[in-house]
Parts: structure tokens; sequence; C-alpha cells
């Protein structure tokens, strides 16, 4: 079989097309790179098609967008590469990711950033920059982003840490203004709360004298930075929001009309801190794991708008580095090959959102927030848009198995989870890079 | 039983055949020649990652007096930050041939973290603020040797940082599956964020509480943490939760007083105090090596007569 190339053309064939538009039963042609008809039963062009692929039973939709991944690129290459991140990404569905910057040396150098997209660009998913808010991610003098967003960076984060001082997050909000579709992304822990913690401060942190993160160390933040944006009038988007709180405070700032938007990670509306009881650095992430009614609330926030999009907060680490106490482990776990099948499994599967309602969270949102629609992400499906696409089989039982993760690394949650759905063929600018569930490159 | 990580691994029949045993090895440590061959050709290693001078003297003292072999790997904290991760560490020493490990960790857990990564039997003698089953035993030991009756129904207060206390989450622990009715006091900075799921009831009073205990369990402070905002001063800790000759005389006339050690002599506890005929500190670690030696033997034993 020759070698799938973005000028070829490609039809998928028999699935049901949903995009922000609507949904419908309809043939995709895509031609250099680009989708030039949508329709049913499409005839085969003039000189075949050079590929066909069955969507028969699946649903094609804008591929998955992913605003939080840690790629470990440039610095921790043991962990994953920006290659082995896209891979992962691009089997889980999406074309495009936004990378984090807590980097060796971190994204806040304008040579730095431009490696990350010139790496991403011949990938086999769209990985996109983000920039630091501050230099060296220390919380006090503003990164160039005016530089940055020169390069194509529209999230700017430190994420990995919080920008404690408020003063300096009011001033780098402000500088954001000048900046178009600029976004200040928030890693909403205050520092002097969250210290020395490692997992959620409660019942199970108190019986396992495990030292706790509490709740309120995020929500905080997010009271805070949601007076900030109101005062400043720009932006700020929450990463993973991880409490009930928080969701709380995010609903009533924007029925207040002020410009926030929040993400969640699918391992927040899926575990609890009672998975730490065995002191198994896996279920080590930043902000920790909640509790039953934070991911209640969360659920609710998901099903009601409050929350924009689902983000992996996808963090690789080496067997080395997890092979310690749940203390001295780093955190973060794996997200990019299990996201959208928990999606799919724990919210579409039991009501809590309809099917269009998830990739919305997973595509079209986060593109927006992000300003991805720009590059050719979240759809529409449509004559003459970028072939940016994910076919998802949602009907198809699989069980994780950690040793076949295309990750570089090993530390996902799931392990031995039982979950319906799974990405068939994702397409990049109308190649596809994944086909029938198998990386193509 | 294949390891001691937590008391919850022990039930109270489990408890009791523990502490029975204890009894019989205390017998053993009275003889002339207080040793016995039972774990003859094993090997027993003190991995220990904090110092803790008393704890692993008392282990080593236990396993020498059952003819165990024994290793002393002391691992400064500064390997750790050389990267070796906690498995090559252990796998290395289990190359060597051994039976049992004793583990003192700073991190909570690290012990249950090894007993999955190695065959031997892993004995927990601290880790982090979680827990430190060996204390809690030696302690019901001490305490049901002056209680015939034993400790149902016995009220205990336990009485400092709680929070950052391995001694105190065993201890509760222990003390609640005999039948003891214990009661926390401390200010809300140095009691868990959350209580729930514990047997025990709260009071911020220790003057409350005096006159109605029969057992008073001093934690040790930490003398640092008045830097972390959990109180303000040693002084007012003292004058509001030490044991002071004032507060000790209003203490019922039968009543005990505990301490793990090492003390802080005039602030959680006074001198005379410590000293007093109330004390059963120095019987506490007088039980310590029994209570290791029941620990060892039924980790690694045949099953046979202690002999």
């Amino acid at each position: 079989m020759p070698e799938p190339s973005a000028s070829q053309t490609l039809i998928i064939r028999g699935g049901r097309v949903i995009d922000a538009t609507g949904e419908r039963a309809a043939d995709v042609m895509i031609a250099d790179g680009r989708i030039i008809e949508v329709g049913e039963r499409l005839a085969v062009p003039e000189g075949g098609a050079d590929c066909e692929l069955d969507a028969g039973g699946c649903i094609v939709a804008p591929g998955l967008v992913d605003l939080h991944v840690h790629l470990r690129e440039p610095g921790d290459e043991e962990a994953e590469t920006i290659e082995t991140g896209a891979r992962a990404a691009a089997l889980g569905g999406f074309t495009a990711v936004v990378a984090m910057p807590n980097t060796t040396p971190p994204l806040d150098d304008a040579a730095v950033v431009e490696s990350v997209f010139a790496r991403g660009a011949t990938s086999v998913c769209d990985v996109v920059s983000s920039g630091c808010i501050t230099k060296g991610r220390d919380g006090r003098e503003l990164a160039p982003m005016g530089e940055l967003h020169r390069l194509g960076v529209r999230i700017f984060t430190d994420d990995g840490v919080c920008v404690a001082e408020s003063g300096v997050m009011r001033r780098a909000l402000e500088y954001a203004r000048s900046l178009p579709g600029a976004v200040l992304a928030q890693h909403a822990e205050d520092p002097s709360l969250a210290a020395g913690g490692h997992m959620h401060e409660g019942a199970w942190s108190s019986r396992l004298g495990i030292p706790g993160r509490p709740g309120a160390a995020e929500s905080t933040i997010i009271a805070r930075d949601i007076v900030l944006a109101e005062l400043t009038g720009a932006p700020v988007h929450f990463l993973h929001v991880s409490t009930a709180s928080s969701v709380d405070l995010v609903r009533d700032a924007k029925a207040r009309g002020i410009a926030v938007t929040a993400e969640v990670a699918p391992h927040h509306f899926t575990l609890t801190d009672a998975c730490c009881a065995g002191f198994d650095p896996l279920f080590k992430v930043h902000p920790p794991l909640r509790t039953d009614a934070d991911i209640a609330a969360i659920k609710r926030g998901l099903a009601d708008g409050t929350i924009d999009a689902i983000a992996t907060d996808h963090a690789p680490h080496t067997p080395e580095a997890k092979e310690r106490t749940f203390e001295e482990a780093p955190p973060g776990m794996l997200g990019l090959e299990t996201a959208l099948a928990l999606t799919l499994s724990e919210l579409v599967e039991p009501g809590v959102v309809s099917l269009i309602e998830a990739l919305a969270l997973l595509s079209w949102r986060p593109a927006a927030i992000a300003g991805l629609g720009a590059r050719g992400h979240g759809g529409p499906i449509a004559a003459g848009a970028p072939a940016n696409l994910c076919v998802i089989d949602p009907g198809l039982a699989w069980e994780v198995d950690a040793g076949r993760l295309a990750s570089r690394s090993r530390n996902t949650a799931f392990a031995g989870r039982k979950l319906t759905g799974r990405v068939r063929h994702t397409v990049l600018r109308g190649e596809p890079v994944v086909i029938d569930g198998e990386a193509r490159r | 039983m294949r390891h001691l990580l937590s008391i919850d691994d022990l039930d109270r029949t489990g408890l009791e055949q523990l502490l029975d045993l204890s009894e019989r090895f205390i017998e053993v440590t009275h003889r002339d020649i207080p040793k016995v061959p039972a774990l003859r050709g094993k090997t027993v290693v003190s991995l220990f990652y904090e110092d803790s001078t008393r704890t692993r003297l008392s282990f080593e003292t236990a396993a020498k007096r059952l003819s165990a072999d024994t290793m002393t790997f002391t691992v400064g904290s500064s390997s750790v930050k050389k990267g070796e991760s906690l498995r090559d560490t252990v796998q290395t020493i289990e190359a060597m041939g051994i039976d049992a490990v004793v583990v003192r960790h700073g991190s909570a857990g690290a012990p249950k973290r090894i007993s999955e990564w190695i065959d031997a039997a892993i004995v927990n003698a601290g880790d982090g603020c979680h827990e430190h089953p060996t204390q809690a035993l030696l302690d019901v030991l001490t305490l049901r040797r002056r209680r015939p009756s034993g400790l149902d129904g016995c009220r205990i207060a336990i009485v400092g940082d709680v929070r950052h206390s391995r001694v105190a989450r065993s201890d509760v622990l222990a003390f609640s599956a005999l039948g003891a009715e214990v009661t926390l006091v401390a200010p809300p900075t140095l009691l868990p964020e959350s209580l729930e799921g514990w047997p025990v009831s709260v009071c911020y009073d220790l003057d409350e509480v005096l006159p109605n205990i029969d057992v008073l369990y001093l934690l040790r402070i930490q003398l640092e943490r008045q830097h972390e905002a959990l109180f303000p001063s040693l002084r007012e800790y003292t004058s509001r939760y030490g044991l002071t000759a004032a507060r000790a005389a209003r203490l019922p006339a039968d009543a005990l007083v505990m301490h793990p050690g090492p003390m802080n002599r005039g602030v959680e506890i006074s001198a005379e105090v410590a000293d007093g005929p109330v004390s059963l500190i120095a019987e506490q670690v007088a039980n310590g090596v029994a209570v290791r030696m029941a620990v060892l033997y039924t980790l690694l034993g045949s099953g046979g007569p202690v002999a």
C-alpha cells in the first residue's frame, strides 16, 4: 500500500457527520488537504480515490483539540517527545494539542517556542506551543509575550505553577489586552495553601497521613482571577478545574458576563482521592483527585455549559520517576489515549451530556478558546475547510493496556479499565495519520 | 500476616495474639541468656531513611535475641536526591538474600510500596505521618500489663500534634480496636483536617478532659512547628496543652501517663511528671524489644514453639 500523504484524494464513507452545525449521514471527500465535498453516497472522482476510509457505524467529527498536554520536549525526552506525544494524540483522535511550557528550558523564549512549533509542524498532530506568562515561570517578570504572540502563541500560562502574585497577574492580564486572541490560562493553586501537599486534603489524606492540598487552594485563586478578569477586561482560562466550589465560581462569573472559560480533565470526573489509599503515585496529580461531591459538581458544570472544554493534562513520567513513594514521585498522569473513551463512557453513556455536546467540549469549544479555528481545527465539516477530522467508533469496547500506549511513558491511571468508544481514523490536513486504530507513522 | 504495614492489618484477635506472644518474649528477655534460636539463619535488614536510633536499636536487639542475622542500611536523604529510585535501592538489598526489611521512611506509604516490589516481609517502623504500628503495639502491651482487665472502656486522651503523628494514627486504631475510648486533645491546627471515620472524640481543652481519663498519652511536639503558624509559641503550647505538675495533680489518682519519646521536657511534659510514679515511659521502651520480637517471629518464624 502506498504511503498516504496529504496530497491524495480521500473518501470517508458511510459515517454520521457531527460538527457544531449539527448532524447528518454523509460521506466526506478530501483532496489536497481540504474537504472538497460532503454529502450522501459521493461518487468516486475521476481517476479514483487514493484511499477510502470506512466509517460505517461511526461518527465523523472535527479533529479533537486538547488545550493541555505536557510533551516534555525539550528537556525530558525520556518521558515523552513531541513525536511520541503527537502519535498518542492522533490515536486519541486529536488533531491539535497545546503544549504546556514547563519544559527545560521553559517556553518563555522565542527560540524555544519556535523549535516546538517547528517540530510540531511535521508531527502527526498539530502541536501548538503555549508561552509562559512569566520568565522562568517564577511569577515575577513578564515573559516576552508580544514576541511569542507573533510566533503564533495564543495560550499563555505558567502551568505547573500558579501565577501567585496578584499584582503580577493583573499586569499580565492588562498587557495581554494588546495581543489579539491571547488568553491567560491559570494553574489555579495558591502555593501557600497547597504547600507541601500531595493529594486532596480531606478524609483520605487525614487517614493516610499524606499532607493535603485543600480545594480552597484552587478556588481562592479562581475567585481572585475572576475579579482580575473583571478589573482588566482580559479573558482568563482556568486549567484543570477540580472542585465544586470552583465550578460554582465560574458559573457565577459567566452569569455576570466576565470573560472566563474553564476546562476539566477526564481524571477529575472519573477518579477520587480514595484511589490514593494504596499509596500508588500513578494517582498523584496536581490539582489532586477530589471527592465524589466534586465529581458530581463537575458533571453539573459540564451539563450546563459552565465548563467549556475537556483537556487531558497529559503528563508523562518515566517508570523510574513514579517508582518512588507517593510523596516523592512527581505529579501527573497520561491522558491523550483515554480522554475520548472516558468522555463517552462516563459522560455520554450515562446521559450527563449529549454526544454532540461531548464533541463540543473536546473539539470546537477548546479550538475557539485557543484560536485554533484559524489553523483549521474544530470544524465545521464543510467544503473548503481544512481536513482535520476524526472518525470515532462509539460502540467499540476495549480495555486500557498500559503496555500498548503510544506515549513513551506508561503512567496511566486507567490500566485495566474497560471503556467504550475508540478512534478508528484520524485525518490531519488531509493525511490519514491513523487508520483502523493504527498510527501510520 | 505477611507484612506489618498498618495496625489495620490486624483485627482484635490478631492484636491479642501478638500481645500474648510479646508476653512470652518479655519472659525471654528476663533470662540470663535472653536469646532463642527461633530465627537462626534468617536475615533482617533495617532500612532507615530517617534517623531513629531508638527504634532501629530496638528492632536490631529484637532480631538478635531471635538469633537472626542483622544488617543496617542507613540511607541519607541525599541519595534520593541523587536520583536512585526507592525500587532500585530495595531490589539491590533483596539481591543480597534477606528475609525481612524493617523500614523507616519520611514518606507515608513507603513500606507499602516496597512490599509490592520485593518478596521479603516488610515491617513498617514509621512512615511519614502515616503509621508506626510497632509503637502502638508496645503502647497497648504496656497498658495491658498495667490493666489486667484490658483496655475495654479505658478512657485515653491523646494530646498534641496528632496531625503530623504516625504514632497517633496507629495508636487510635490499636486503642479503639481493643475497646478503649479515645479523645484527641489539641488545637485545630494540630488535628487532622478531617476525622471522618476516626473512632474518636475531640476536645480543644486539656483541662476539661483531665479529671475524666484513665490514660494521658502525650505526643512529641516538633519544635520547628511553631514556625509554620500552627501555634504561636512553645510557651503558649505548654500553657494550654503541656502536662505540668499542676495539671498532673488534677488527674484521677490511678491515671497513667505515656509518651512515645523522645520527650521535650518542659514543653509537652514536665520533668517531674515524666520521672514520677504515674509515668509508663520507661516501661514503654522496655516493652519495645519484646513486641518487635513477636512481630519478627510472627512474620518469619516457622510457627514452632518460642523455646
